[in-house]
C-alpha cells in the first residue's frame, strides 16, 4: 500500500502506518486525516507535534497518562485527559495521532 | 484507515443459542506476518515454506508425540455437543467453525486422515479430510479467532481442553511461516527490547519519574517507582500495558502505594519489564522460556528474595503453573513466600495485618461489579486453597469499596465469560470478531447495570482492560467503566503524612490570614 502526498507515493504497512520513518512530512498528516474524514486544526497539530518530538527523544510513543499531563501542563488542566484526546483522535490518541506523526504502531496490551 | 464494517449485535436480557449461520466469519483473517523478521526473531521460516504441506504434516505428528494431552484431545471426542454453546465467539457470530468442537474438528479431521487407520483407509465414514491449501487458509482463520480462555473445557465431559489444540494449530503454522503479524510481532520485541510495547529503558525510567512527580503532587508523599534497584527484597514483574494505557497505569499507582505502606523494598526490572508471555498464545514452549528466563535473570542480577506479578491474566497462569518448569529452579529466592506470587495476595495480606489505612467511602461514587479473567480463573490461585483466585480478588475488592455486586453466576467465577479479546487477539484488524465475541460479558454487564445499579467493571487483566475499553463504546456504555483492581485500592488508600484537599484549603486560609 501507499499514500501519495506532495506528489510522492510514500509505502505504507498494511494497517495504514509509513514503513520508513523518515518519509514523513506534514502532508503525511493531512493526507491520512482526510481518508478518516477529519480536518487537522491547531489542537491536533499540539499533539502530533508532541508526538514527534517523545520519539525523537525515547524512541518509543509517550504513555497516555504523559501525553495527557503535557498536554495538561501546555493548553490548561480541563485538557490534561483522555476526553479531550478521543474527541480530537476518535480511534485513540495512541494509535491515530502515531499514524498521523508517522509513527510505528504501539503493540501489546493495549 | 479501513473501518472495519459489521453488525453490533443487539443486547437481549439474556444471549439466546443462536441457529447456525455457516462461514459468517471465514472472513475475518489477522494480519500474516510480511516482514520476515517478524517469523525469524522466533525461530520459524521468514515465510510460508514451498514444502508446507509435509511440514505442517510432521509438525502435527512432532507434537502429538511431544504433548500427549494433544493426542488424548483429539481422539478422544465423542460429539455429545456440550461444548457447542458455551464460546462467546460463537455465540455473537453463529458461525458453526467457531462452537469448540467445530473449531477442535478443523484440525481433528486433518489428524484421522494421516495419523489414524479408520481414515487411512476410509476417511469418509470418519469425517477424516486431505490437508488443502483451503484447509490451512481456515486454519489461520479460525485459530485466530480463539481466545485459548477454556471455558469450553469446562462443560465438556472428557475435558478436551480448546485451547491447547489451537495453540498447537498456531505452532504448526508457525513452523511452516505462517505466523501471525500481532503475536509474532511483540515476541519479538519481548526477546530484543524486553517487553510487549517495545518500550526502552529510559522511556521507562521518565515514565516512572512522572508518577513519582504526580504522587508529590498530589499527595505530598515520596512514594516510589524504583527501577533496577539491586538488592531490593521484590520484583515486580508487571505487564508493559500498566506503563502505557489507561486505565492500567491507575493499578500501577496502586501497587506503588501498597508497597510504599507497607515500607517494602521493591524494584521494577528494564530487561524484564514484561509479565506478559505471548510465547503461549503460538504454543511455542522454546519462546514461552526465553519469555520467562528474562525475568529469572532479572531477579538473579538483582539479587532479589521474592517475586511478585502485575494484574495480567494470561501471565499469572505462566507464572503459576509453569513458571518453575521453564525458568526455575527458584532456590534462590526466599522460600518462606510462593515464587512467584501475584500482587492480589500481596495486597490483600497487607490490608489484613492492618498495614494500609483504608477510606471506602474514597469509591462511593461506584458500584462495582468484577469480571474473573479467563486464565486466572481457569488456570491459576491466587491464595493458597481452591477457589482463591475467585476469593481474593473479591475480598480486596470489598476492603476498599462499600458497593459491590456479582453479575450472574454463570458468568463469574470458572464459568466466567471471556472479554473477547485475550489469546492474541486484541488488535486491530480483528476489531470484528472481538466486538461479536464480548456479547456475553456486555450482556451479563448490562444486566447488573439495570438491575443493580453497576457502574463500573474491575479487571485484573491488561488484555481485559484494553478490550474492553475498546468494545465498551460499541455496545453503548463509557470506555471509562473499566478500572483495574488496584486503582480502587490506590483509590482508598490515605498514605501516611498525606495532604488532603482539606489541609490544603485549611494551609491556604492560615496564610491567607497571616497576610
Amino acid at each position: 500500500m501507499a499514500i501519495e502526498v506532495d506528489g510522492k507515493s510514500l509505502e505504507t504497512d498494511e494497517e495504514g502506518y509509513l514503513v520508513n520513518l523518515d518519509d514523513w512530512v506534514p502532508g503525511v498528516a493531512d493526507i491520512m486525516a482526510a481518508e478518516d474524514d477529519l480536518v487537522l486544526g491547531d489542537e491536533h497539530w499540539d499533539i502530533i507535534n508532541f508526538l514527534r518530538e517523545y520519539y525523537e527523544e525515547y524512541q518509543i510513543a509517550p504513555a497516555v497518562r504523559v501525553l495527557t499531563k503535557a498536554v495538561g501542563k501546555k493548553l490548561g488542566k480541563e485538557k490534561g485527559n483522555s476526553k479531550y484526546l478521543y474527541a480530537l483522535f476518535p480511534y485513540g490518541p495512541g494509535k491515530q495521532a502515531c499514524r498521523y506523526a508517522g509513527l510505528p504502531k504501539p503493540t501489546g496490551c493495549i | 484507515m479501513a473501518k472495519a464494517e459489521f453488525d453490533v449485535p443487539e443486547l437481549q436480557e439474556y444471549v439466546d443459542v443462536p441457529e447456525l449461520q455457516e462461514d459468517t466469519m471465514a472472513h475475518v483473517k489477522s494480519f500474516v506476518v510480511t516482514k520476515p523478521e517478524h517469523n525469524t526473531d522466533l525461530g520459524f521460516p521468514g515465510e510460508l515454506v514451498e514444502d508446507w504441506h509435509d511440514k505442517a504434516l510432521e509438525k502435527l505428528d512432532d507434537l502429538r508425540g511431544r504433548y500427549r494431552s494433544l493426542q488424548v484431545f483429539l481422539d478422544a471426542c465423542v460429539k455429545c455437543g456440550s461444548c457447542t454453546d458455551k464460546c462467546h465467539y460463537f455465540l455473537g457470530t453463529k458461525d458453526p467453525k467457531n462452537m469448540p468442537v467445530g473449531r477442535q474438528d478443523l484440525l481433528r479431521k486433518v489428524y484421522r486422515r494421516y495419523f489414524t487407520f479408520a481414515g487411512k483407509y476410509f476417511p469418509k465414514l470418519v469425517g477424516a479430510k486431505d490437508l488443502t491449501r483451503e484447509t490451512l487458509d481456515e486454519w489461520y482463520n479460525y485459530y485466530h479467532q480463539c481466545s485459548q480462555c477454556r471455558r469450553c473445557s469446562v462443560f465438556c465431559p472428557y475435558g478436551i481442553d480448546t485451547a491447547e489444540i489451537s495453540m498447537a494449530a498456531r505452532e504448526i503454522l508457525d513452523s511452516i511461516g505462517y505466523g501471525q503479524k500481532y503475536c509474532n510481532e511483540i515476541i519479538g520485541k519481548v526477546h530484543k527490547i524486553g517487553n510487549n510495547l517495545g518500550l526502552p529503558g529510559p522511556a521507562l525510567e521518565d515514565t516512572l519519574e512522572g508518577l513519582e512527580e504526580d504522587m508529590e503532587d498530589d499527595f505530598g508523599v515520596p512514594v516510589k517507582f524504583p527501577l533496577n534497584v539491586k538488592g531490593a527484597d521484590i520484583l515486580l514483574v508487571t505487564p508493559s500495558a500498566d506503563f502505557f494505557a489507561e486505565p492500567h497505569i491507575d493499578g500501577l499507582i496502586g501497587y506503588g502505594k501498597v508497597f510504599h505502606e507497607a515500607g517494602a523494598s521493591w524494584t521494577l526490572s528494564s530487561t524484564a519489564s514484561e509479565a506478559g508471555n505471548f510465547g503461549m498464545f503460538i504454543g511455542s514452549y522454546e519462546n514461552m522460556r526465553r519469555v520467562s528466563m528474562r525475568i529469572r535473570e532479572a531477579a538473579q542480577e538483582l539479587g532479589v528474595k521474592r517475586i511478585i506479578f502485575g494484574e495480567c491474566g494470561h501471565a499469572w497462569r505462566v507464572a503459576y503453573a509453569f513458571l518453575n518448569t521453564l525458568a526455575g529452579p527458584f532456590d534462590f529466592l526466599d522460600q518462606k513466600y510462593p515464587a512467584p506470587q501475584h500482587i492480589l495476595e500481596y495486597t490483600w495480606e497487607q490490608i489484613q495485618a492492618g498495614k494500609l489505612n483504608i477510606d471506602k467511602s474514597a469509591n462511593d461514587d461506584m458500584t462495582l461489579t468484577f469480571h474473573d479473567s479467563c486464565n486466572v480463573a481457569r488456570a491459576t490461585r491466587i491464595g493458597d486453597y481452591p477457589g482463591s483466585q475467585f476469593e481474593t480478588p473479591r475480598n480486596v475488592i470489598k476492603a476498599v469499596c462499600n458497593n459491590y455486586v456479582d453479575m450472574h453466576h454463570d458468568s463469574i467465577g470458572e464459568r466466567t465469560f471471556c472479554c473477547g479479546g485475550g489469546g492474541g487477539l486484541l488488535t486491530d484488524d480483528l476489531m470484528e470478531i472481538r466486538v461479536k465475541g464480548a456479547l456475553p460479558r456486555m450482556t451479563e454487564l448490562q444486566n447488573v447495570i439495570k438491575d443493580k445499579g453497576v457502574t463500573h467493571m474491575a479487571a485484573i487483566c491488561a488484555i481485559c482492560k484494553s478490550q474492553f475499553t475498546k468494545v465498551l463504546p460499541y455496545y453503548g456504555m463509557d470506555m471509562d467503566q473499566i478500572v483495574s483492581l488496584h486503582q480502587l485500592v490506590s483509590n482508598a488508600i490515605v498514605l501516611t503524612g498525606q495532604v488532603t484537599d482539606d489541609d490544603e484549603a485549611e494551609s491556604d486560609a492560615e496564610s491567607e490570614a497571616e497576610e
